[in-house]
């Protein structure tokens, strides 16, 4: 496949495909709901009306734009390139999660529907959805495995706080893919007043393309940002992918820039030479789940496998579709990170720098070695650091106790 | 050629003014052996057509029962090539007794389109039920369906505009399944009253029969909805005598069959009783 420069912005075609991946594969009863998703929000994004009331939440409520930080110890530490950090985690609620939850809930609103559903891995989408369904006084439901329930025990509280039900899948392993199974179900369920506010770049069309877009602000700041500070675009702008909306957010407004190596993060759980790990590129084929195709981890049945990763927002099978065509087309990079060199990130990242980064974030973080190594020594690298690491303070107790 | 059999099978039942009824079953649930058994006695129980669920990891559109279905027949290792086995021995037994497959899109993805129709076709499978391939994504699996002979049978819902209708049926053939509730299946209630118009709109737009499911557990629910479309079919109230007969360490298959029995003389004596009330 050969993409011309400036292609990138293309995506996805009217039939919700970026080349071979994405598309609409839900059950019928929800084709229209989800079809009329697809009009409402190609017209929001024409609706400068809508831009601006978006524009307004996210500079009063979830404090944006988040500053692009010089990391001047972790750049001392791993003696090259310049490394900067995108500090999503100081927005609102603590992750880039609420940039797309405040665009989808106006636009819900716009659409009259009046009760929301979303699912969670890690909590963090859970707590963003919560937050602007407090906000704006919408009556919320999340469903999150009841593992997750248990390891993210901080972020339950946060979204009860807010007043949201959380609901505990049990079916499966009890993760975020069955947590979207479940979300799925309520929402073929009620219809016709529920509005599926999903938190990753995957999903049946509009919804990889929608809520990249929700996210992008995260590189057009970037981009903007590092042009101010350096007078120059960055080598490599790296960050971790599960669903792969804060790597995408980022990644997008970056695509048509040629010099601009981007790179994604998998989590590989306990290492690609097992089958604990999480990583649907790096160990996946292509498939259909959740409404859309794209890499999958699955058997060779075609049956999905359960992901393992101790970071909860990384422990889904699949990844959002964008990610696999820029995968093929070779214009975006993959790598992987076990749960040791996140936690090992994680550390390093607290002690160097005084951000304790979430461990989902904490899986670009550990790539830095190998990435400085291929940078330029007066090159630039930008890391997304995606939310913070509070919420995971019990678990990465508890795993170093396990493993004295 | 395999189409005929489904056409076949609903002619005679409108000769004789009798609705369907059609038992959904998963393959391989709890094993094969029992599969094939319970198979085998559902045309005796009264069975007019069988829908043969293949089981998947994420069956985003199954309530409960039929979740567990899936997750007994696929701990027992059920393949797509075990599920067309039993699906060939009991077509060798049985030429006359339609069977259409329902499962999801990722498994048959994965054993290849062609591939999927042909083995479908070689094993006495007469049409398919892709839950999550809706029209805008089915045109490289209808291709494939008809090269081989078999209908590709679609689901119409609640939520089915008018719009959206015309390309719900284009490429449907045998019958149209009419999901009676917005949900997955086996939770709501089916309502004869608000299932009535939704089969004469599906009916008029089609030419084919309507087959109605997803809301109906008892033989009187299976009577009422038989008065007013083609087919009833009953899936999760079966799929539950299973998991009950296992608990309570019974037979299975005696126990699936006299269920489907009772739900079969009700679908039959429907319309009859209707005359003479």
């Amino acid at each position: 496949m050969t993409i011309k420069p400036n292609a990138y912005s293309a995506y996805p075609d009217t039939h919700g495909r970026f080349g071979d991946y994405g598309g609409l594969f839900v059950a019928e009863t929800l084709m229209p709901p989800v079809l009329a998703l697809g009009d409402a929000y190609e017209a929001v994004k024409a609706d400068p009306t809508f831009q601006a009331e978006l524009d307004g939440y996210l500079t009063h409520y979830v404090g944006r734009p988040s500053p692009l930080y010089f990391a001047e110890r972790l750049t001392q530490h791993f003696g090259g390139a310049k490394i900067y950090l995108k500090r999503e985690e100081l927005n609102h609620t603590g992750s880039h999660k609420i940039n797309n939850c405040m665009g989808q809930i106006l636009l819900a609103m716009r659409m009259g529907k009046t009760r929301i559903i979303a699912e969670t891995g890690a909590g963090q989408h859970g707590v963003a959805t919560a937050t602007v369904c407090a906000r704006f006084g919408l009556p919320c439901v999340v469903y999150m495995g009841a593992v997750d329930v248990e390891r993210q025990r901080p972020n339950v509280f946060r979204m009860n706080l807010l007043g949201a039900e959380v609901r505990p899948v049990t079916s499966g392993a009890a993760t975020l893919k069955d947590a979207m199974n479940e979300a799925m179900r309520d929402w073929v369920t009620n219809v016709a007043d529920t509005y599926y506010l999903i938190g990753t770049a995957a999903g049946p069309h509009p919804y990889p393309a929608m809520v990249r877009d929700f996210q992008s602000v995260i590189g057009r700041e970037a981009r903007e940002q590092i042009l101010d500070m350096e007078g120059r675009l960055p080598d490599a702008v790296v960050a971790c992918v599960g669903g792969g909306s804060n790597a995408i957010g980022i990644f997008h407004p970056f695509l048509n820039d040629e010099g601009v190596r981007v790179i994604g993060v998998e989590a590989a759980g306990d290492g690609m030479d097992t089958d604990r790990h999480a990583a649907a590129i790096n160990g996946g084929r292509p498939g259909v789940l959740h409404g859309n195709k794209t890499y999958l981890i699955q058997d060779v049945e075609g049956q999905i496998l359960e992901a393992h990763s101790i970071s909860a927002g990384l422990d889904y099978p699949g990844i959002g579709p964008e990610h696999s065509f820029l995968h093929d087309a070779g214009r975006a990079e993959y790598m992987t990170c076990t749960d040791a060199e996140a936690l090992a990130a994680f550390k390093l990242t607290a002690e160097l720098e005084g951000i304790i980064p979430a461990l989902e974030s904490a899986h670009a973080l550990a790539r830095m070695a190998d990435i400085v190594a291929q940078v330029p020594k007066d090159g630039i690298i930008m890391v997304n650091l995606s939310g913070r690491g509070d919420k995971d303070v019990n678990q990465v107790a508890a795993f170093q106790e396990r493993s004295i | 050629m395999t189409a005929t059999r489904i056409e076949a099978r609903f002619a005679t039942l409108k000769a004789e003014n009798r609705a369907a009824f059609i038992a959904y079953v998963m393959a391989g649930d709890p094993d094969a052996a029992t599969s094939l058994d319970i198979l085998r006695g559902l045309p005796a129980a009264g069975a007019d057509l069988i829908e043969l669920g293949m089981p998947f990891s994420d069956p985003m559109a199954e309530g409960p029962p039929i979740q567990r279905a899936a997750q007994r027949s696929l701990l027992a290792k059920t393949t797509l090539n075990s599920t067309l086995g039993i699906a060939k021995q009991f077509r060798d037994g049985d030429q006359t007794t339609p069977i259409i497959l329902m499962g999801y899109y990722n498994p048959v993805l994965h054993h290849g389109l062609e591939a999927f129709a042909a083995d479908a076709a070689d094993a006495g499978i007469d049409g398919v039920i892709i839950v999550d391939c809706p029209p805008e994504e089915a045109g490289p699996l209808a291709d494939a369906l008809d090269a081989a002979g078999l209908a590709l049978i679609r689901l119409a819902t609640p939520t089915t505009d008018d719009k959206r209708l015309p390309a719900v049926v284009a490429r449907t053939r045998g019958f149209i399944y009419y999901v009676s509730v917005a949900g997955v299946t086996g939770v709501k209630e089916a309502v004869a009253a608000d299932v009535a118009p939704a089969v004469a709109r599906l009916k008029a737009a089609s030419g084919l029969p309507v087959a109605v499911g997803f809301g109906i557990r008892t033989p009187q629910r299976a009577a009422e909805i038989a008065r007013v479309a083609d087919a009833a079919v009953v899936g999760s109230a079966l799929v539950d005598e299973i998991a009950a007969a296992l608990e309570g360490n019974e037979n299975v298959t005696n126990r699936v069959l006299s269920s489907a029995a009772a739900l079969a003389k009700a679908v039959h004596a429907a319309r009859v009783e209707n005359l003479e009330a």
